[in-house]
Order: C-alpha cells, then structure tokens, then sequence
C-alpha cells in the first residue's frame, strides 16, 4: 500500500512534538514533510531566554538536527514559508512556488507577537522576542547599545529584561498594569518580585501607557501618554501573543481567535489538524508548552488511528526562568467567592506562599522564594485531593508533613508519590521516571531525558529527576561512579570524547566539538588541549595538531618563566653528554649572558631566553646535535639513568645504554600528561626508578619493570609490572605500558592516576598476560612514533610557525 | 575625540583564536584574533602578575593567561568572574583585510565594542 501523504506546517515546539509522537507509534505510515519558515532544524523556543542571558548558547537548544530528520525519512523544507494551502488539490504551497500535496495536514504555525499599533514601531532598533534571529539581533545590539527599554512585564518581558541585563545594558521594563507578571502572580508576590528586580538594577515603570516609540533613522526612546519619555537605543516589545491563524483562514478554516478544533485536534476540514499556539479548543488559547505536548500526543494517536484519546484542558503551571529567582503559580491563585487562603510569609527570607482552597480541595497555589514543594502542590490541585486531613501542615511542606526534619533531598523525593508529575512540561510522572531507569538501566540525566523527556524542555525540574534518580539508584544498584563531563562546554565524558573520535574517524578539534554538540563554539582551556591530544595520540599522522589548542609552552616549545622569559632544555640521553654539546650550550649561555641550571631531571637549561631569540638558539644548538627535551610538553620527558655496570662495581645491568636506547625509542611521543622513566642498574636504584611513570631496575637475571610512580604533587612509588630478561623485552614492555596509558589516559592524568582509576589488574591484563594484545599496543606505539619523532626545534629553527616568535610591529617601527 | 588609525598588518598575520604582539608607540600591545575573526587590542600585561596576555589561549571571546590561567573578557578588557582586574584596551577595526589600531584613545573609553 502506498503511504499516506502527511505534511506538517511549522517546525516549531508543537510541530516537532508530533513527529516524534507519530515516529513513535506509527513509524511507517506517513510519508512525512515538514515546512517550517524558520532556517533552522527544530530547537527548544523556551531557552532562547538562557540563550540571551548568555548561560546556554543556541547549538544547545536545538533539539533534532537536521540529520535526524534524514534518519527518519521525513523530508524538510526549510527557509521558506507556506503561503497557502490548496485544500481542492490538497496541496500546500511555499513562498518559493513549491507545491507540496498532501493526504494530511498538520498546522503548527504557533503564534506571533504582537505589535503595539503606536508610531515608530517599525523603527529599526524595535523588536519582539520569539525566534533565535530575534535573539541574535539583542545581542548583536547589546554589544554597542547601552539602553533598553522592555515593554511589557510579563514573564516573556522579564526574562528578556533579565537577560539583556546580563549582556550589560541597563534595562528599563515598562508596563501597562501597576504591578508586574500580573497574571501568574496577586499582588503581594509582584511586589517581592519588584523588589528584588529593583534590587538587581532593573528600573520598572508601572502603570504607564506607550504612546509612541521616538526615534530618527533609529530608536531613540518612548514615550508615554503621561507625556514622560525614556531613552532607549533597543525596544522590545513582550506585549502578548496572537495565534497565527492567516494561512488557515485564507484557506477558508473556521478560525476565531485561533484556529478552532475539536478534542481530536481537527479543525473544520476533516483533512487538517491543528496544534499549538495557533489553535483554539473550547474557547482557549494556549501559551506554555504542557498543553500543547498533549496536543501533540492527542493528534499523533488520531494520525495513527490508535486509541481515541481526546484532548482536556487541564490546570497548567509556570515558572519564571531568571537564574536566582524562584517563583511558582499555578491552578486559580487569586482566590475568589467561595474560597479560602492560607497565606504564609517570611519577609526576611523573601519567602511568600499563598494556597487557595475551595471546600476541601487546593484549587490554586502561588509561591515565591521557595518553590521545594510546587509538584506536590500542583499533584494536589489536579487530582482534586481531600486536603481537609492535611490543612495543619500543607503550608510546610510535603517533607515536614512527612516527618522530614528539613534535609529534604532524597527523602522528599522518598516520599513523593508515584503518580506526582516532576516534569510538568512534559507531564511525566515520578513513576514513569522510576519505570525507566529500573526498567532501561538508565544512569544519567541526559539518558532519562532521552527515555521520558523528563527535564527536556524548559529543564527546571532537572534537579528533581537527578534526584529520582540516585535515590533509585542508590538503593538496589551499585552504578558505576558517574564519570565528569571533560568541562562545562559539553556533557561529554573523556571516554566519550575519545570513542567518538575514534568510532567517527574525526581528525580536528573543530569537527569533534561540532559532532559532538560543544555548547561553545571553540572550546575553552580547558577542553581544547585535552581534545587535541586525543586526536594527535587516536589518528598519528592523520589527525590535525592545532597549535592554538595547545597549552601554551607546548606551542612555543619552551618553558614561560616568571619574567616573561624562556627556558631551553635540550636532550641529553639517558644523562650522558659530552664536550661538544657542553660547548654548544656554554657559547650560548655566553652570548647571551645567562647561567647554565642542572635540571632534576639530569639536563642543562640555558634559563631567560627571550621568546624572539629561541629560533636562532635552537639552530646554534642543533648544529650540535642537541635537540629539545620536551621539557615543557605532556610527553615522554627525560630518562634518567645511574651508571651502571660499565662503571659501577655493582652495577648487574648496562643501565646507562638502556636508559640511552629508551630515550632515543621513546622521545616524542605525547602522551595524556608528562611520562618520566628511569634506568637503575641495579636494587640501589639510584636512578630513582620507582618513582617514576616507567621504571626499570635491573636484577642478576634480567629487569625489573616497575609502572604508575610520581614524585610531583603526590608521592606514590612503582607497582611492579612484571620481570623481564632482555633489553628487547623492556623496549616492547614500555612500548605496550605507553600506549596503553596513551589510548586509556585522560588527558592530565598521570599514569599513576590512570592505573588507581582501573586498577593495576587490567594494566597487567593489557600488558603481560596477553602476548598478543602487547605486541599490538606495541605495534601501534611505534607507527605513531613515525609520525612523532621529528625534532620541534630544528623546524622552528627553520622557519615554521615564525608568528609565534616574531612580533607584528617590532619596537623599531614604532618610533 | 579624533582618531588616528594604524596599520599594523595584515588580519591573516595573527591566526584564528590567536594572538601577537604589536610594539606600539602606546606600548606593547597584544593583539588577538577570535575564531570569529574579532579582533581585539589591549596592554599586553595581565592585571594579576603582568604575564604577557599575548601569549594566553584565545577561545570565544576571552583570553585565558599562560601565567595562572586569569581569564580576560577581550571585549570589555574586564577579568571573568570571580577573578578581577582589567586591562587598557584600544579600538580596533578590520579593513581590506588590514588591522586597524586607534591610540589616541589611551584611555580607552569605549562603549562600541571594537571591530
Ligand atoms: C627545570 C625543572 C626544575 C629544575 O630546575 O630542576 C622543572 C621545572 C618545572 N616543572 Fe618540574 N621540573 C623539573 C623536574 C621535576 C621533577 C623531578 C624529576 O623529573 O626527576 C618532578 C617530580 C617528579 C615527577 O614528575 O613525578 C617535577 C614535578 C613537577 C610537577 C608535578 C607533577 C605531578 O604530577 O605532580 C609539575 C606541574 C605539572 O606538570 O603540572 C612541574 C612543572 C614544572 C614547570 C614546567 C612549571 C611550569 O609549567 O612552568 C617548571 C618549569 C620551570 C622553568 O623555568 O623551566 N614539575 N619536576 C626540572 C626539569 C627536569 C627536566 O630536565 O626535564
Ligand atoms: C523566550 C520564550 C520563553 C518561553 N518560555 C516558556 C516556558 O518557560 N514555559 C513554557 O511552557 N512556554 C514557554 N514559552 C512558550 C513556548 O515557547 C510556546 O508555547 C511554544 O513554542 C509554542 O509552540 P508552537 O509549536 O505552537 O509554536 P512555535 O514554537 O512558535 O512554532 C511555530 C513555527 O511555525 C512556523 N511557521 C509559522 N507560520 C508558518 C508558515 N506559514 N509556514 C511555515 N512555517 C510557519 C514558525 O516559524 C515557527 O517556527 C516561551 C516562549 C518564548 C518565546
Ligand atoms: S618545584 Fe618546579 S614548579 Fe615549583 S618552583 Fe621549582 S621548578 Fe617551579
Ligand atoms: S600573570 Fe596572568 S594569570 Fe598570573
């Protein structure tokens, strides 16, 4: 049977709703195209607050990319709006001429802002707050504009306040009644609110009416009926919303304020439904997301004959979403005939709570600076609950009526009810999310979201699902400890970071972060490093080494001293040198003028070296054969070795040609922090080999390998790895260790933290049980190493990367 | 206020989400280039212990030191929170490819945020 045709007109919160509600329960039965005006796969409108105030940036909120819609088939038409809909031919037709014919059609066109009918409105400068270019014309102003003005005090208008505020203007909000949010908040509430907006720098103007917005070419300001004017180089206008409904009614669909249909989501033409903002539905319109999720679902199940669910208008709640504010209302909170409050108020905590109750059921409850209990509540208020028995108590709280003495947390959630709904977006309850992490073996937020969308959209209740989560966690399972995102720019793990980069074959740190949703658009210090090694130590000879994702020393090669200057540590093998190389560095030292400092690490350092003499110096010294010592990278460093038995009367093993030969195999390689190694000739050890990241110990009858020893921060000695007999063997061994530790390591963790997180069980497994699996981690130690053993110095010395070391302008064009 | 507009190379000169140094006769300035190509010009001396602020990560908008790791907003010259402090900057625009400083502005009041 062919597929039916079905095409879905807006991308917005509802229209990509019901796709994933249809994908869901008949996957296969549409053809689905989906029109959307805006250039965007489909996001999450609700954050756009968070986008402006600069606490998520907009690759964040996008919600399918446009890769999803391939996965699933569904074609999208993107950029350009329907213009009318050929209901005779069933066709939708786009701004480009596009026609798209139809079986099924879905409106999802949501609503539009409205627009003061006052002169000036349509000066360049005024503006409405609904979609990302909106927000990226604020912010683009807030970065040379200083003044704001908001009309409208609604939740839209605060939050669009709040956030312009953050990007440092100073924000005038301007609005009509005498007291702000007034539909979501009585008036003793709107006042705490006022306060602390006030209190936060935001000016307020109550009470007053807009005239006209003034300005020449520009906004300029706006001003009044009261004849008052304010100065403002931005308006935004946050006045309300109205449904879209002209493309339906140019249809010829039934519209009044929205467009009308049935509790089956159908409108007049049986063909055509619709959802979201758009619609009406017994005489309502709808403004929050909650309502029209369940819109979605209602017509997804129409769409694919299953079931016959009806859509019911049910009590809805909202939240103010600026950071540091905590402000709930929901159900009928103004009270009214026939009704009782319970008020309680603590001025100096700014805590106000106001429950209305009519007979013996909560009807509406309004809270301010303590919204802990708001899902109880609302659970209340939608279930029509008998509250008679509750009345002492129900102003402190679930917790306390539940003999919580105030370490609420796990308790509360404890104690919550099955069926009490956490996520009042998505109308998930404490049981479905129970359900699916008992049942999926879930362990982190973003997994419950993807499984329930608990927290998926405005997130406000993420707190109270990580909850649900480790206290069903805690109990009947052990789960694994929760490994960190690398930084705040991802939710990304390092084991994530780096499956996905091998898994994926990505080779540069920009397609990494853009495959793997960065919220930043480059990273920050501390993401980028730890990227770009993985990358360099995944894909040798392959994989793009950005210099500007490397710390800084590793870019230039040499050690930032205090004074702005560098030093240079070249390579002495294994801690043997000789005349010509003492030459080559004292005539540097000379000319220069500087000392010579003996390292811990058996080197020479030539100290304060002007970061614009480091080329010509290393060039002097290379000539010498003296190369860079990595002294500055998370790489392998020296290999320190005693004298050993051509020398010492105790020596058991040739530890200085062995320590020579490992330095001369190993030197380049990078690796997750910096890896010393030390050669001792025998159990004296005076090479200090067991306390360093390999070491060796030689014994009558062979080496001693020893791995995982520090001597930084935190002292820890070697775990002995195993016994070999030949130097060959503890090439290979040390070749398999590295590369273990390589490919496993988080980036700036020493191998001694790498073997403490997985045990020196596993290193063993890796490296000494399994002949195999050593000479393949050996096997690809050494290809890297082809690409990894080309002296940093001699290419610097001879031209590469010269910006770093020469100024733009040098003093003497100054003059 | 008159400007005085200077050549000091080309955009290209400096590379993405980097920085050079520029001896100017206002000082030694530091001159960083976002991966969005802004260009930003400041006191090439950290407010903590006066490292060289040129030499520091470039990543979005700010610059982190290679000293301690100060994180310095480029377009406001501010420290991030919580650390403080904060540097002279001065206006910058690209033209034809070429940076553009203004030094006449020393004192680097500046509400238009720089090219
Ligand atoms: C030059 C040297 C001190 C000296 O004059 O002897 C040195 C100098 C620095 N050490 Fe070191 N360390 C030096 C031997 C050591 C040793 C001893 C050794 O290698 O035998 C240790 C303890 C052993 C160990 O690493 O387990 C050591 C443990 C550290 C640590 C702590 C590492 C840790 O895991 O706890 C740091 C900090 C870091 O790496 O993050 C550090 C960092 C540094 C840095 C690079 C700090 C920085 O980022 O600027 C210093 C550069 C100063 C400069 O002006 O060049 N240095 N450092 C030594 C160079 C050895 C070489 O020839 O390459
Ligand atoms: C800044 C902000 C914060 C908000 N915060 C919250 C909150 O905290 N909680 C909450 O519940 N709600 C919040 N909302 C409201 C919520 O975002 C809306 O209720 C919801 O987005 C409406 O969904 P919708 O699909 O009906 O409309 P929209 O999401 O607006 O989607 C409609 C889409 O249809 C497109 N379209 C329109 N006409 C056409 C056409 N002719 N052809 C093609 N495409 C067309 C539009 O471009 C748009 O992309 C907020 C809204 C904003 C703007
Ligand atoms: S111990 Fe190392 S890091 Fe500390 S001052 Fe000495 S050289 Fe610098
Ligand atoms: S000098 Fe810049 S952080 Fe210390």
């Amino acid at each position: 049977m062919a597929r039916e045709k079905l095409v879905v007109i807006g991308n917005g919160m509802a229209g990509a709703r019901l796709l994933e509600e249809i994908l869901d329960l008949a996957p296969e039965r549409y053809d689905i195209t989906v029109l959307g005006a805006e250039p965007h796969g489909n996001y999450n409108r609700i954050l756009l607050s968070h986008v402006l105030s600069g606490e998520k940036e907009f690759a964040t909120t996008i919600l399918n990319d446009e890769d999803w819609y391939k996965r699933h088939g569904i074609k999208l038409g993107l950029g350009s709006p329907v213009v009318a809909i050929d209901r005779i031919h069933r066709e939708a037709v786009t701004e480009d001429g596009t026609r798209t014919p139809y079986d099924r059609l879905v409106l999802a066109t949501g609503s539009r802002p409205v627009i003061l009918p006052v002169s000036g409105n349509d000066l360049p400068g005024v503006q409405t707050f609904r979609e990302i270019k909106d927000v990226e014309r604020m912010i683009e102003a807030s970065r040379w504009a200083r003044r704001a003005v908001v009309i409208g005090g609604g939740l839209l208008g605060l939050e669009a306040a709040h956030g312009l505020m953050c990007r440092g203007m100073e924000v005038t909000v301007v609005h009509l009644v005498d007291r702000l949010m007034e539909r979501q908040l009585d008036d003793q509430a709107a006042r705490l609110l006022e306060q602390t907006l006030r209190g936060r720098g935001m000016r307020i103007l109550l009470g007053k009416e807009t005239e006209s917005i003034l300005g020449d070419g520009r906004v300029q300001g706006v001003r009044f009926k009261d004849g008052t004017e304010v100065l403002a180089d931005l308006v935004v206008m946050a006045v309300g919303i109205r449904p879209d409904t002209g493309l339906a009614r140019a249809a010829g669909i039934h519209c009044e304020r929205g467009v009308v249909v049935s509790d089956t989501m159908q409108t007049y033409d049986p063909r055509v439904y619709a959802i979201g903002e758009c619609v009406q539905h017994r005489g309502e319109t709808f403004g929050l997301v909650a309502p029209l999720f369940r819109q979605a679902r209602v017509c997804a199940s129409h769409l694919a004959e299953k079931g016959y669910v009806r859509f019911e208008v049910a009590s809805t709640s909202t939240k103010l979403k600026i950071s540091g504010i905590d402000l709930y209302s929901a159900g009928n909170f103004q009270g009214g005939d026939g009704t009782e409050q319970m008020v309680m108020q603590d001025a100096g905590q700014g805590v106000y709570k106001k429950l209305v109750i009519r007979g013996n059921k909560l009807e509406g409850a309004l809270l301010y600076g303590d919204t802990t209990d708001e899902a109880w509540y609302y659970d209340l208020i939608r279930q029509g609950t008998d509250v008679s028995g509750l009345r002492p108590h129900l102003l402190f709280a679930q917790a306390h009526h539940c003999g919580d003495s105030g370490h609420s947390g796990n308790l509360s959630v404890a104690s919550m009810p099955d069926d009490t709904e956490v996520c009042g977006c998505n109308g998930v309850s404490k049981g479905a999310i129970v359900q699916a992490i008992t049942e999926k073996g879930l362990f982190t937020l973003e997994e419950v979201r993807a499984h329930t969308k608990a927290s998926a959209s405005c997130g406000s209740c993420s707190g109270k699902v990580e909850q649900i989560l480790a206290f069903t966690l805690g109990g009947s399972f052990s789960p694994a400890p929760k490994e960190k995102p690398i930084c705040a720019c991802t939710d990304h793990t390092h084991d994530e970071v780096r499956k996905a980069i091998r898994e994926q074959h990505l080779l540069t740190v920009a397609d990494t972060m853009s495959f793997l949703g960065w919220r930043t658009p480059d990273g920050c210090p501390k993401c980028r490093p730890a990227l770009n090694y993985y990358l360099v130590a995944t894909w040798p000879g392959e994989a793009v080494d950005d210099p500007q994702s490397r710390v800084h020393n590793e870019r230039v090669h040499a050690n930032l001293q205090q004074d702005g200057t560098y030093s240079v540590v070249p390579r002495t093998w294994g801690g043997l040198t000789n005349a010509a190389e003492l030459k080559a560095v004292a005539e540097v030292a000379e000319r220069m003028g500087v000392p010579v400092k003996i390292t811990g690490g058996q080197r020479l350092a030539i100290p304060f070296v002007k970061k614009e003499d480091l080329p010509a110096i290393w060039a002097e010294l290379g000539k010498a054969g003296l190369q860079s010592g990595y002294a500055y990278g998370k790489a392998v460093r020296s290999v320190k070795s005693c004298v050993g038995k051509g020398l010492c009367r105790w020596g058991t093993q040739d530890s200085l040609g062995l320590g020579i030969r490992m330095e001369k195999t190993f030197w380049g390689a990078w690796t997750p922090h910096k890896f010393k190694m030390g050669v001792s000739g025998c159990p004296r050890n005076c090479a200090e080999s067991t306390i360093k990241d390999f070491g060796v110990v030689g014994v009558d009858s062979g080496w001693e390998l020893h791995v995982g020893g520090t001597c930084g921060v935190r002292v820890r000695a070697t775990d002995l790895l195993c016994k070999v007999a030949s130097d060959d063997e503890v090439v290979e061994y040390a070749a398999a260790f590295l590369q273990f530790y390589r490919e496993e390591g988080h980036y700036m963790e020493r191998s001694s933290g790498w073997i403490e997180r997985v045990g020196m069980a596993y290193v063993r497994e890796g490296v000494v049980e399994d002949s195999d699996r050593r000479a393949k981690l050996a096997a690809r130690f050494f290809h890297a190493q082809k690409f990894a053993q080309v002296d940093p110095w001699l290419a610097r010395a001879d031209g590469r990367d010269a910006h770093e070391f020469a100024a733009m302008m040098e003093p003497a064009a100054a003059e | 206020m008159s400007s005085n507009w200077i050549d000091i190379g080309g955009l290209a000169d400096i590379p993405a989400a980097g920085a050079r140094v520029a001896h100017t006769p206002a000082g030694r300035l530091a001159v960083f280039r976002t991966v969005d190509d802004k260009v930003y010009a400041m006191d090439d001396k950290c407010p903590h212990r006066g490292g060289p602020l040129s030499q520091g990560m470039v990543y979005g908008h700010k610059v982190s030191c290679a000293m301690h790791g100060l994180n310095i907003d480029l377009a406001t010259g501010e420290a991030v929170a919580p650390d403080e402090g904060c540097v002279r900057r001065f206006p910058v625009k690209v033209e034809g490819g070429r940076i553009l400083l203004d030094l006449s502005a020393a004192s680097a009041e500046l509400d238009k945020g720089a090219a």
